[in-house]
């Protein structure tokens, strides 16, 4: 691709992302919200969060890997269960981390 | 009454440890577009104009494998249509905000953001909610395109065996557990991650937005289920 066609790439890209973006901040008032969109919208954070954490832990290379052999399943679990008792982020990732580089040393 | 800038410094705060996960995230967007072939340049305004990590390394490897611009552009659409979810959750705070300011904070919404946010208004909604997201919005913003800068500058510096992307769902499982407030949002995730990894296979990324429409209509079912259980009245 050359200098020109990436910048409007990016241009397209920028656009339709801020369209999504946007669309209900600007709707809001013009458009009533139907009262199903709302229940529906408070399973949003726990739905979406997790379809993009368990493939991340699943699919380590591209290729579906549920053996012991797959670090990232491994450290993603152990992960899983500082991020269950604490909720806390920089505890999740600080324990999730070492975790995958010890694995990463034994296997 | 709190002030703006109370709420605006307090949503920057409580967005300090995800930056954790925001800056390796940040910075291999960055490295990987420099990897495929884009100058530091390049990068670093893709991430200021689009500034939507998952999108922007769906569409570095599909330039890697010399895609058609058309399915490049509609696999990052597809894959950020998940906004408009934020963007309807969102709204009802920023409705006393001026356009001139809807627009740039819209701009600004992030995953991260978007999480931080949610939290904290699950448990209290502050006096000013527009300001406490965009100071969180701000704050990741600001991190996200410095940490692009640098890793545009790095490129190819910073070892792919360090797995720093991994941070990336280290600290989404943190936000998820803080939302799993009652059984149906337990549902919902369960539905919605194993969906995910069924659905991985389908193009464009579409397993994604699929995966966590089905995750969404589990949770309602349940909650429908147990509110005819207890006698509840539907809200």
């Amino acid at each position: 691709m050359n200098g020109l066609s990436i910048w409007l790439l990016f241009i397209a890209l920028a656009l339709g992302t801020f369209a999504l973006r946007f669309s209900f901040i600007y709707l809001f008032g013009k458009v009533d919200m139907p009262d199903w969109l709302r229940r529906a919208l408070r399973f949003v954070p726990a739905s979406v969060l997790a379809a993009l954490v368990f493939p991340a832990l699943t699919y380590p290379n591209g290729a579906l890997d549920l053996s012991l052999g797959n670090v990232r399943l491994l450290a993603g679990l152990g992960g899983a269960l500082v991020a269950w008792k604490t909720k806390n982020v920089l505890w999740t990732i600080a324990v999730g981390m070492i975790l995958l580089w010890i694995l990463q040393v034994f296997l | 009454m709190k002030t703006i800038g109370h709420d605006f410094i307090s949503g920057a705060r409580d967005s300090l440890p995800i930056l954790l996960g925001v800056v390796p995230f940040a910075m291999i967007c960055s490295v990987v577009a420099v990897s495929v072939g884009l100058t530091p340049f390049e990068a670093i305004g893709m991430n200021l104009i689009v500034f939507a990590g998952a999108s922007q390394l769906a569409v570095l490897q599909l330039m890697g494998e010399g895609t058609v611009w058309l399915v490049m552009v509609l696999t990052a659409w597809v894959i950020n249509l998940r906004f408009t979810m934020y963007s309807a959750t969102l709204a009802p705070y920023l409705q006393k905000e001026p356009l001139h300011r809807k627009a740039p904070f819209a701009y600004m919404l992030s995953d991260q953001a978007f999480g931080v946010t949610m939290s904290r208004f699950a448990n209290e909604v502050p006096a000013n909610p527009a300001w406490y997201f965009s100071g969180s919005a701000a704050m990741i913003w600001i991190t996200w395109n410095a940490s692009a800068v640098v890793g545009a500058l790095l490129g190819t510096l910073v070892p792919e065996s360090w797995g720093l992307d991994f941070a990336f769902p280290l600290s989404f499982m943190a936000l998820m557990f803080a939302a799993l407030k009652d059984r149906p949002a337990v549902i919902a995730a369960l539905v919605g991650g194993l969906s995910a990894i069924l659905a991985k296979g389908l193009p464009y990324n579409l397993g994604l937005v699929l995966a966590a429409l089905l995750g969404i209509g589990a949770g309602v079912l349940a909650e429908n289920i147990s509110n005819k259980k207890t006698g509840a009245v539907t809200q």
